[in-house]
């Protein structure tokens, strides 16, 4: 790579449209999954905090498959979803959301106090009426607290799967790799990089919008 | 074709015996590499970590910079740093302990801030020094946060270093990136089985590490371990 600079601008200049898709399919190869994994993860959540016992198993199985190396799994689903194909990647995506967002999701169910959970109770409120009206509320910071991590790791891992041939910007490692060119790598990396953070404000404003009240407690971490 | 056939071929290949090629041989090349990155990143964050824990300072840093390690795409920085600092196991291994120290630094940290002040107090009041306390209770308080850290390092070097094998890493990620170059999806498939039961066996071990590593006393009040997100 001699001579080579680490940013040829022209380059970036040419290929702004193009970048523009790769982002644009990156969001959603990344993000679709988050959504997913919370809209499977509240109501699972409370089943578990209504049935206790179903918990203990679910998040061994979760902390096992938050474990599984990335690259590891698209390989293995590629018989069941296809080579280079969005599902390939989204769905274990969609389980490693999930492992994060599980657990955060039946913290906050239980960060209720007693006393709180007692006189809802004491209102007349059945466990499933207490559990959406009072304990769902009470998990949201925490809630987004995890789509955060969820949404961040998850932006970061979908380019993995350009290895597999469908890793939205992922496909600019592989092809400045392959050309000696580093211009599309460092591209790809600010363009990763800039698209976990915007999704990341977008959070913390949704949550400031959310769930007002955990800034004053400092519920959510 | 179905998984018993693709397994069978994968593990009764002639070159997976013996060679530079045989499972035994990619076991050990992933274990070792995996091994030196984590040994760099455990030098490099758990003293930093102890500092910044101790003294307080620096806390919020370690939380944005964490947060901006978890956003880099492990595959983009690999393939920059080989292009720029040219073939080599040097130039991965400089990625890999850039991504393993982050979630050993916060676990120390939070380790180390999450002993009960009234432990450190009363450590002091008894005549301890501040060394003392340091080293005598805030860090086998710490020891099972950092031990959980250390986990989710390692599975996470494990995992990147399985990617790494595209830009030329030995180990089990040669498997996976040659099958899928050449087609040859039993290799592929088994070079993937084979990593994830790597990255099972880690946990287990550091589950193992964790439980023998909780003191006594911190046993009945444990709080649960750091989870940091991993990124590969």
């Amino acid at each position: 790579m001699d001579g080579e600079p680490l940013v040829r601008w022209y380059w970036i200049g040419d290929h702004l449209g193009y970048l523009r898709d790769l982002t644009l399919d990156h969001a959603v190869i990344s993000l679709v999954p988050v959504l997913i994994a919370l809209l499977i993860a509240v109501p699972l959540s409370l089943a578990c905090a209504r049935f206790p016992r179903i918990y203990q198993p679910l998040s061994a199985v979760f902390n096992v498959v938050y474990a599984l190396p990335s690259l590891a799994v698209f390989v293995v689903l590629i018989p069941y979803t296809g080579l280079a194909t969005r599902a390939t990647v989204m769905v274990p995506l969609t389980f490693y959301a999930l492992a994060v967002l599980l657990p955060t999701a039946v913290d906050g169910l239980r960060s209720v106090p007693d006393s709180v959970r007692q006189a809802a109770t004491a209102m007349g409120y059945g466990p499933w009426h207490r559990l959406s009206a009072v304990e769902l509320p009470a998990a949201v910071p925490y809630l987004m607290a995890g789509l955060r991590v969820a949404a961040v790791s998850s932006i970061s891992l979908a380019a993995v799967g350009a290895l597999i041939g469908r890793g939205g910007l992922g496909y600019l490692f592989i092809d400045g790799f392959q050309r000696t060119f580093p211009t599309p790598i460092v591209a790809g990396i600010v363009l990763i990089a800039a698209l976990a953070l915007v999704t990341d404000l977008l959070l913390v404003l949704a949550r400031r919008l959310l769930a007002p009240w955990a800034l004053r407690t400092g519920a959510a971490r | 074709m179905n998984w018993i056939d693709w397994l069978h071929t994968f593990f009764t290949a002639p070159d997976r015996q013996s060679g530079p090629n045989a499972i035994t041989h990619r076991v050990a090349e992933h274990l070792a590499f995996s091994g030196e990155a984590l040994l760099y990143a455990a030098l490099l964050a758990i003293p930093l970590g102890l500092l910044i824990g101790y003294t307080g300072r620096g806390a919020v840093a370690v939380t944005a910079f964490t947060g901006i390690a978890r956003a880099l795409p492990t595959l983009g920085l690999v393939t920059l740093t080989v292009l720029v600092g040219g073939v080599g196991d040097t130039a991965i291994l400089l990625p890999l302990v850039a991504l393993a120290a982050p979630p050993v630094l916060v676990a120390t940290v939070e380790g180390i801030r999450g002993t009960d002040p009234e432990l450190r107090d009363a450590a002091l009041g008894i005549g301890m020094t501040g060394r003392q306390v340091l080293w005598q209770v805030c860090l086998p308080n710490a020891l099972p946060a950092v031990l959980a850290g250390l986990r989710t390092a390692a599975v996470q070097v494990i995992a990147t270093a399985t990617v790494a094998a595209y830009v030329g890493l030995g180990g089990l990620g040669r498997y996976v990136i040659d099958g899928l170059a050449t087609r040859d999806f039993p290799a592929t498939l088994g070079g993937a089985l084979l990593v994830v039961l790597l990255a099972v066996a880690t946990q287990l071990l550091f589950a193992g590490l964790i439980r023998y590593a909780l003191p006594r006393g911190v046993r009945a009040q444990r709080a649960a371990g750091a989870t940091v997100a991993h990124s590969s």
